[in-house]
């Protein structure tokens, strides 16, 4: 056996020292984790009623319910996964089987992994130029837009991951049996990582579900309902926003009641997803 | 030529094969080559047409404050008179505290992750760590201004201001009245945001070390933590400054949980306790209600100004990330 001098004692005992200072950091970051969706969960069960789905958001101070915004978002997330995961696949398509090392595949695959991060206020920004100063009008379908600049990153990276992880074997069998490139992408391709582009559109319906500045100033709000998509819309995050700061009791409570409705399903979705993905890149690598 | 090797090898269904088609299939490889690269190009078309749309909309506010702009404290919507420092400041300040209490943190998670977490518990505790980047920013702004900020009023302020408050130099930052709200509470709340960005990278990195390496320190009687100091992190040295980096771009044009627990500022205020304006905070608080041309176009100028810096530190972290995922065979 080694004897353990004064020097190894100490040595020893500074690695132990470091590596519960590390424990605690991780403990650290999930008391936070623990006491947000805590509060969140508690706060909003306590603030649910059926009233929430059948009524619409009240004048100040009264109470009501959520309805037009939980359609306005559903609405909006529906036309950002309609615009944005048709583009985001093909483009994902693109770096995955024609750009595979040139530079203008690096490029685009740099620039996409900036939009992936960058701030949402910004696109917000970006399409109310574009969009609503053009137009003259807040609308839903701005709000619609500016969420699918945040969805099509998600896509593309996810699609160009997983199209990559399809063995090469498959595209030259496909190839070598006189099939036309693209409909080897298509029937090919596509089959084999259908599951996997699906995840990456969940995963960018579960990050836009819940972004809140980019809607600020493209779908606005409102507070009664409406199917036009020309018109300003209720959505639940600006809804949150909007209540969570104003002085009514009532508004507080609708909010944490929108908010508990909110996470509970971009966590689920996130989750699910995220468990599928890994699940696939573990069975492919 | 492909007519007939699908007649030979499906003779029953040759008058499948015989169907006149719509596309050759040279036209079709071509048009669905031309489709996949518009989509492709419309990406970079896309971060390009923003950062030029904001430059458009932001060039009445340069043109009329000029370089006064970055530098003057003046942001005066009835005198329309416009300057940027006060929210630059508030966005360096904030990212700053942020930086300050998330690169230790996700320091310790990520070797707590690979060192010392038994390897069934990895996935979870790593999972729980990860969904934190999935809660909303309005939840982390709702959850700081109902619970968080009357935390801070309640116990944490109070000592600072009594503790810290009277040191020399850096009193000043702990001066004023323990109202919860202020730029300590935003930072905190945006460090506990970027964490798990910042963790993420850093795991991945540290996993992606060679064990000949490790192991070959474990032989010469290293302990975990000199690995750790000596092995680990001078090896992945670069890509653990780009996982700053990328939090660093979070912190940054986060808008939602900053902008509920800010209060709104329109002075420049050294201590931590005043309420501040940050960029991000500024465009979301004051978009809707600016009501004339030199106030929208300063509003998009600091759109503009965000714009850059996020790009400048994202651009940053992607370089130093890229030697290292060329390492992982990515």
């Amino acid at each position: 056996m080694i004897l353990a001098g004064p020097r190894q004692r100490r040595r020893r005992l500074t690695s132990l020292f470091v590596l519960t200072l590390a424990t605690l950091a991780t403990i650290f970051g999930l008391v936070w984790l623990l006491w947000i969706l805590g509060t969140t969960f508690v706060e909003g069960f306590n603030a649910l009623n059926l009233k929430l789905v059948t009524q619409m958001t009240p004048p100040p101070g009264q109470s009501g319910g959520l309805l037009n915004a939980f359609f306005g978002s559903f609405v909006m997330v529906l036309i950002a996964a309609a615009i944005g995961s048709p583009i985001g696949i093909a483009a994902g398509t693109f770096l995955a089987e024609y750009a595979r090392g040139t530079r203008i595949g690096e490029v685009i695959r740099f620039v996409n992994d900036i939009l992936l991060s960058a701030p949402s206020i910004v696109i917000g920004l970006f399409v109310y130029e574009l969009v609503v100063r053009q137009a003259g009008h807040f609308s839903a379908y701005a709000g619609g837009i500016a969420l699918a600049f945040i969805l099509l990153p998600v896509v593309v990276r996810t699609t160009d991951e997983m199209l990559r992880l399809v063995p090469d074997v498959m595209r030259e069998a496909a190839l070598s049996l006189g099939i036309p490139r693209w409909k080897m992408v298509g029937h090919v391709l596509y089959r084999a990582a259908k599951a996997g582009i699906l995840t990456g559109v969940l995963l960018g319906v579960a990050r836009i579900s819940g972004e809140t500045a980019p809607l600020l100033f493209t779908a606005l709000n409102n507070q009664y309902w409406t199917t036009k998509l020309s018109e300003p819309m209720a959505n639940i995050p600006v809804v949150i926003f909007q209540y969570a700061m104003s002085p009514y009791e009532a508004w507080h409570t609708l909010a944490w009641a929108g908010a508990f409705a909110m996470t509970l399903f971009v966590l689920a979705l996130s989750i699910v997803s995220r468990a599928l993905l890994n699940r696939r890149s573990a069975d492919n690598a | 030529m492909a007519y007939n090797i699908i007649d030979v090898a499906q003779p029953a269904r040759s008058d499948r094969a015989e169907r006149p088609r719509l596309l050759s299939d040279a036209a079709g490889d071509r048009l669905f080559h031309v489709v996949v690269a518009c989509a492709a190009y419309f990406v970079l078309l896309a971060l390009g047409a923003a950062a030029l749309s904001m430059a458009w909309g932001g060039k009445l506010a340069f043109q009329t404050f000029g370089w006064r702009f970055f530098y003057g404290t003046e942001w005066d919507p009835v005198a329309r008179r416009f300057a940027a420092f006060v929210p630059i400041y508030g966005t360096l300040v904030t990212s700053l505290i942020a930086m300050i209490i998330a690169i230790p943190v996700s320091l310790g998670i990520a070797v707590f992750l690979t060192e010392v977490c038994p390897r069934w518990a990895r996935g979870t505790v790593g999972t729980a760590i990860e969904l934190l980047a999935g809660i909303p920013s309005i939840i982390y702004g709702m959850w700081g201004l109902f619970t968080f900020v009357p935390f801070m009023s309640a116990h944490v302020q109070p000592w600072m201001i009594d503790h810290l408050g009277p040191l020399p130099l850096i009193g000043a930052l702990f001066d004023g009245a323990p109202m919860g709200i202020g730029m300590l509470t935003a930072g905190i709340i945006l460090g506990i945001m970027v964490i798990p960005f910042i963790t993420a990278v850093m795991r991945d990195v540290f996993s992606v070390v060679p064990p000949t390496l490790k192991e070959s320190a474990y032989a010469l009687g290293c302990t975990k933590w000199e690995v750790v100091k000596y092995i680990v992190v001078p090896y992945t040295r670069t890509a653990v400054l780009g996982g700053i980096f990328l939090g660093l771009g979070r912190a940054l044009g986060e808008t939602m949980a900053v902008t509920s627990v800010l209060g709104n500022a329109r002075t420049p205020s050294l201590s931590l306790m005043e309420p501040g304006n940050p960029i991000a905070a500024a465009i979301a608080n004051e978009f809707t209600d600016a009501d004339s041309d030199p106030y929208l176009s300063s509003l998009i100028a600091l759109g503009f100004v965000l714009f850059v810096v996020t790009f400048i530190a994202l651009a940053a972290a992607k370089l130093m990330l890229q030697r290292i995922a060329r390492q992982k065979g990515e």
